[in-house]
């Protein structure tokens, strides 16, 4: 049943687009406005990505494969763009240079605040890479930058592509950022439209043509992947990988670490602060409210995520099969949809079907479970994958029935996995602003929703207490992000 | 009273993996059943534990039909003992919790586990550990003891100790047995290790391509294989073109040999063979019927490469000896080559899978 309403915004789409029919579909679409939305918009993803992709790859292999200076310190501060929604950064670059708008100041701010989305994936595969295979590229007359074009590019081929496309993904959903910043895309057209007549025709049909650009972006990525497989052939014996010497060029790439740290973790958080400091108790009140009611939604998102990813990581983890497959790639299918299209389809389901569930906790929960499901997906079937089948078998021939051997063995060793997955969800779901804008019910506010209101009225002192709690609710899962990359040991 | 199988057929979509073995294992008794990789050997261990059902056949327990006929008993209510090939203990208990697993209602299971553990001679101080704080020998002890902790009336052994060391192989399997002798269990091995086979019991059972090719104690079968490639699956062999010369002798390069088994089925054209250890190797004193073509040293032994007869196919073995004697021949020299027993005949195609040349497999 839960697995099936996951699947609600693409039968949304879909559905749509039928309604409406090709007639009016084109009347609304085929627009001067649409036609400067989707200029935004895909110059926005096609100047973006690049620059994430270059900045991520760049960082990681800095930080993992040269001898650069505090490259410990400098991996952490990498990510810590990670822990400031995109929506807060904005909000910190408008307050600092009130001037920044536009195409360029949405570019700026989405790349320094997107670019870890890339560098953890990337570090990921540099620790997960045989260094015998560069050693070997070396013994084979390859200098540095050969060995970097020709061996280790190529291999970080997948972890740039999936950065990518989740990087690519992420802008054609933001909201509150490019809002901030008054800069139109897609996503902040809908939520205007939305504004103006709820879920009309207008909404649906920039809705139709949000997800079908979502859908060109996984086609591209899908189609650049290809048979694409990396595996490692032979364990090769454990150890570190050669590190490259900088030389001369050494401050100049320290200077650049540090400015690019700067402009996505300082320049955010310092104006964050400076608000802060002029904010007198009572603007804390209300943030202890929202805080209380946005753990109570995280929660409850993590509880229900985690229930529709158990037996579904189960399924594709025990028993892989077509049915498994399709099921797993609708549910990713369905969360790489912009969070407006999945409260706009929430929105109209509750609204025709069950208008019992409009605007309550239940609409926002299944939301979150939407948007977040792969996180608790990945989490749990790596830990269902881990544990050997055979511990099941020996649990049953020591008289243990099936049922009670999953619940004495299976269940144990998968609570880390749950924990893991359960907490991404919730953390996730805690900074989540556009559906939970459209979604909660009136009088729930969270802390992005309660940020999100003072920042839009310009009450930026106001905004301050809501954001800090913001960067303090993010840091536990980007810690959580970066340990799973560094457990990737050499293995 | 026995575990009997008869008839189990199983496959796998259209690869099939068994087809019709019947076993009668008596009470007490431990048989080793070994085969190639992908015989289908586990197979044969996971219908009896239960775990795959078989298409076709049965198998009986003192009795009472597990499987097939109408019935299928789960794996948890056959009493019967599994020990997985990496012993599968769970990682999240500790090794007195592991082999509590499955009498934790027993009243007396503190003693029950003291027990066992004494019996898979386990040091007591290792109870509170975790299993990855075991050595790999230790843990497979400990998996067994947990089976036997349930009084099973079989215990299934999974390639036991092939995860393991030269070293701690030898020692495991040892104190293995012994827990398994002293408690008197019916006890099924798997493996495709042929020496484990042989030395592990009573019964030994030869499994290929998913047919029981040969049973029975393991002296007999390692004495007198079926065919060929079993003689071969079981240890080094040395092969050559023979022909029968009638009231149990055969000629061939190494003179006239007494025939212990003919299983040539009276194939026109027969081969011979034996063991490696049958041979002997002389200084000729006079004549000689061999030649040293080459020699080359292996640590403390050495292999001697010997052209055997004045046949119109010469022969050539090897043929392996301590250092310190084969350091007597020298390439080029003649020697005397004897054959200490008999030999056992096969159809000569045997040989053209080997490509003529008599050379000992080396032992998987």
């Amino acid at each position: 049943m839960l697995g099936a309403a996951a699947l609600i915004p693409v039968g949304y789409v879909v559905q749509v687009a039928f309604e409406m029919g090709w007639q009016q579909l084109a009347e609304l679409v085929f627009r001067p406005r649409v036609g400067e939305l989707l200029v935004n918009t895909v110059l926005l993803v096609v100047l973006g990505v690049p620059l994430t992709v270059v900045l991520g790859v760049g960082g990681a292999w800095l930080v993992e494969r040269t001898a650069l200076p505090a490259r410990r310190l400098f991996a952490v501060l990498l990510v810590v763009p990670l822990t400031i929604p995109a929506f807060v950064a904005s909000y910190g670059w408008a307050s600092a240079i009130p001037s920044i708008n536009g195409l360029g100041g949405g570019l700026l701010v989405a790349v320094l605040a997107y670019y870890p989305l890339v560098y953890l994936p990337a570090l990921a595969a540099l620790r997960g890479l045989d260094p015998a295979l560069e050693e070997s590229a070396r013994s084979l007359g390859m200098g540095s930058w050969a060995v970097f074009l020709r061996v280790v590019l190529p291999q970080l081929r997948l972890a740039m592509l999936g950065g990518g496309l989740v990087v690519a993904l992420h802008l054609l959903a933001e909201y509150g950022a490019f809002a901030f910043l008054r800069f139109e895309t897609f996503t902040t057209a809908i939520v205007i439209a939305y504004q103006a007549s709820f879920a009309g025709p207008n909404a649906a049909a920039l809705g139709v043509v949000l997800a079908l650009l979502c859908f060109v972006v996984l086609l591209v990525e899908a189609t650049a992947r290809g048979r694409l497989r990396y595996a490692r052939v032979g364990g090769g014996s454990p150890h570190p990988a050669p590190r490259l010497g900088l030389g001369r060029t050494t401050p100049l790439v320290v200077v650049a670490l540090v400015a690019l740290a700067v402009a996505s973790s300082v320049v955010p958080l310092v104006s964050v602060i400076r608000w802060a400091l002029v904010t007198d108790a009572a603007s804390w009140a209300p943030v202890v409210e929202a805080t209380v009611q946005t753990l109570l939604l995280a929660i409850g998102g993590a509880i229900a995520a985690l229930a529709v990813a158990l037996p579904a990581a189960w399924l594709s983890a025990r028993y892989p099969g077509r049915i498994a497959r399709t099921l797993e790639g609708a549910y990713y299918f369905a969360s790489s949809l912009p969070a407006i299209i999945v409260a706009l389809a929430l929105v109209t389901v509750t609204l025709h079907v069950l208008p019992g569930l409009y605007q309550t906790v239940a609409t926002v929960i299944a939301a979150y479970v939407v948007i977040f499901l792969p996180r608790a997906l990945v989490s749990v079937r790596a830990g269902i994958a881990q544990v050997p089948e055979t511990l099941e078998e020996a649990a049953r021939s020591l008289g243990t029935s099936p049922f009670v051997a999953k619940l004495r063995v299976t269940g144990p060793l998968l609570l880390p996995s749950i924990a893991a997955g359960g907490a991404l969800v919730a953390l996730g779901a805690a900074n989540e602003l556009t559906a939970t804008l459209l979604l909660a019910p009136t009088g729930t506010q969270t802390v992005a929703t309660g940020f999100w209101a003072a920042a839009s009225a310009v009450d930026y002192p106001a905004a301050a207490p809501y954001a800090i709690t913001l960067v303090l609710l993010s840091i536990p899962a980007v810690a959580l992000m970066l340990a799973q990359v560094k457990a990737r040991r050499t293995p | 009273m026995s575990l009997q199988l008869t008839d189990v057929s199983k496959s796998f979509g259209r690869l099939g993996v068994l087809d019709a073995v019947s076993i009668d294992v008596p009470r007490g008794a431990r048989l080793a059943v070994v085969g190639a990789s992908g015989s289908g050997k586990s197979t044969l261990l996971r219908i009896i534990a239960g775990f795959e059902r078989p298409d076709a056949g049965t198998v009986v327990l003192d009795g009472r039909t597990l499987s097939g006929a109408g019935a299928d008993v789960p794996a948890h209510r056959r009493g019967i003992g599994y020990v997985a090939q990496d012993g599968a203990l769970f990682p999240h208990l500790t090794v007195a919790r592991n082999i509590a697993f499955g009498i934790r209602r027993r009243p007396d299971r503190t003693r029950r586990v003291r027990e066992v553990m004494e019996l898979a001679s386990l040091d007591p101080q290792l109870a509170d550990r975790y299993p990855h704080q075991l050595s790999g020998g230790q843990q497979q002890r400990v998996a067994l003891a947990r089976a036997l902790a349930l009084e099973p009336s079989v215990i299934l052994l999974d390639e036991p100790f092939s995860a393991l060391d030269t070293g701690l192989r030898a020692h495991t399997r040892a104190a293995m047995v012994d827990a398994l002798e002293r408690s008197g269990v019916t006890t099924v091995l798997v493996t495709h290790d042929q020496e484990e086979a042989l030395s592990f019991g009573h019964q030994i059972g030869v499994i290929a391509d998913g047919r029981l090719v040969q049973s029975g104690q393991p002296s007999e079968v390692f004495d007198a294989p079926v065919d060929a490639e079993i003689a071969e699956f079981l240890g080094d062999v040395v092969m050559v073109p023979a022909e029968a010369a009638g009231d149990a002798q055969a000629m061939c390069a190494f003179g006239c040999l007494e025939v212990r088994h003919d299983r040539s089925g009276g194939a026109a054209r027969v081969c011979a063979m034996l063991r490696p250890s049958q041979l002997r190797v002389d200084d000729a004193a006079e004549g000689g019927n061999a030649t040293v073509v080459g020699m080359r040293p292996a640590g403390s032994t050495a292999e001697l490469r010997l052209r055997l007869g004045a046949a119109e196919i010469p022969v050539e073995v090897t043929h392996r000896l301590p250092l310190h004697e084969a350091s007597r021949f020298r390439p080029g020299s003649t020697v005397t080559v004897d054959v200490d027993g008999g030999v056992v005949l096969y159809p000569a195609t045997a040989l053209r899978s080997r490509g003529d040349v008599a050379e000992p497999a080396p032992a998987a």
